[in-house]
């Protein structure tokens, strides 16, 4: 994802594209969208990524969890024909740029928390995905009990606090 | 700057990242976001879950021409989307909603005006601009009600709400909330209720009204 920020590097672009294109094809079909749509959602969004690959920031996201919001946008944008409402970016100080710790430190809580996701009981994995797949109403996340948010979050929550300090040193485009 | 006491609770986060949350909520929890760098933090692990749900979701073939069409898309040139920027007390989201134009504000009575951003069967969403001393006009909800405070502040008998601020109320709170004395306080409101014709009225004027 750096080379095809940092060099527009069209062959690294071609591994993004070969590793996240079915994923997403997959993701996006599961809400019931039929193969051609979902493959024009996907040329979107890896479009996308392309050309706002400026915006990723490898201190701050993971390249999965970063395409999983731009998929769920254009895909709100093409089945509720509405904008969605989208926070304003958040840009990097000159030379507060992440050093490599925590880019590392960042990949292992996503490994960490893919694998917390690989744990948890059929139902109870349904329900998460259910849940990001934008199938959960707020009410329902709510009401969801038996929603293991709880030993996801504890995942989450030890990155809390590390994004929060990193949020410090970068400012809104104002 | 104050700071920020009253977050977007976990479930509305969690509901606004995964695109469940409908618009009028989201765009003050998108305004709020653009303010709030403890809930950016929370909606950014959000996304990291979401990353985590789509990594490992089952994959679907591709078509060969899904890829040569992207590529051969990269090097065409792309109008570029307007990025509407934060001006004065209003954030890019609100700038979006109001299409890089300043409030157009209606009058309400007793000084306080509002400004609908959008609105439809399934909710509305507001700007109202209320003087000090004021009552906080009633959103007419049924359901999940939302304010975000720009500007100035208010208080009701759950707390003091300031800058960044969101206060969440359902229909059993029986609130009053009261512009507070300094500037006029201006909030974006988000509920559920659907836009009635001329809209809602100064909450003084409700019990005659019975609205």
């Amino acid at each position: 994802m750096l080379a095809v920020r940092d060099q527009r590097d069209k062959a690294a672009f071609v591994s993004l594209f070969d590793h996240f294109a079915p994923r997403l094809k997959g993701f996006i079909m599961r809400s019931g969208t039929g193969s051609g749509q979902a493959e024009e959602i996907v040329q979107e969004v890896m479009l996308t990524v392309w050309r706002k690959a400026a915006l990723f920031d490898p201190g701050r996201a993971q390249v999965s969890g970063w395409i999983y919001q731009i998929a769920r946008n254009r895909q709100i944008d093409v089945i509720r024909k509405e904008n969605r409402p989208v926070p304003e970016e958040l840009y990097e100080d000159q030379g507060s740029a992440p050093d490599a710790s925590q880019i590392v430190g960042l990949e292992q809580e996503a490994s960490e928390l893919r694998q917390a996701l690989g744990r948890l009981k059929p139902d109870q994995r349904e329900m998460i995905e259910k849940a990001y797949l934008g199938e959960l109403t707020h009410q329902e996340i709510k009401s969801q009990t038996g929603l293991p948010l709880g030993t996801i979050k504890s995942r989450i929550r030890l990155g809390l606090e590390r994004l929060r300090h990193e949020l410090k040193d970068m400012r809104s485009d104002d | 700057m104050t700071e920020i006491t009253h977050h977007i609770p976990d479930a509305l986060m969690a509901a606004y990242t995964t695109g469940s949350l409908r618009e009028p909520y989201a765009l003050v929890v998108a305004t709020h976001l653009s303010m709030c760098l403890e809930c950016r933090a929370s909606y950014e692990a959000h996304q990291a879950l979401g990353g985590a749900v789509l990594e490992t979701t089952c994959e679907a073939d591709v078509s060969e021409a899904l890829k040569s069409d992207v590529m051969a898309l990269l090097d065409a040139p792309v109008a570029d989307e307007p990025v509407h920027k934060r001006s004065g007390v209003y954030p890019g989201p609100i700038m979006a909603a109001l299409k890089g134009r300043a409030p157009k504000w209606k009058s309400l009575g007793l000084g306080v005006r509002q400004c609908i951003l959008s609105g439809n069967a399934e909710g509305s969403v507001r700007l109202l601009y209320i003087p000090p001393g004021q009552a906080v006009p009633d959103h007419g909800h049924n359901g999940l009600e939302m304010t975000l405070v720009l500007q100035g502040s208010f208080s009701d008998e759950t707390g003091w709400f300031g800058v960044g601020d969101v206060e969440l109320a359902d229909q059993e709170l029986e609130h009053t909330p009261i512009a507070d004395a300094g500037p006029p306080c201006i909030c974006l409101a988000a509920t559920d209720a659907p836009l009635r014709f001329n809209s809602f009225m100064p909450r003084l004027l409700q019990p005659i009204f019975r609205i």
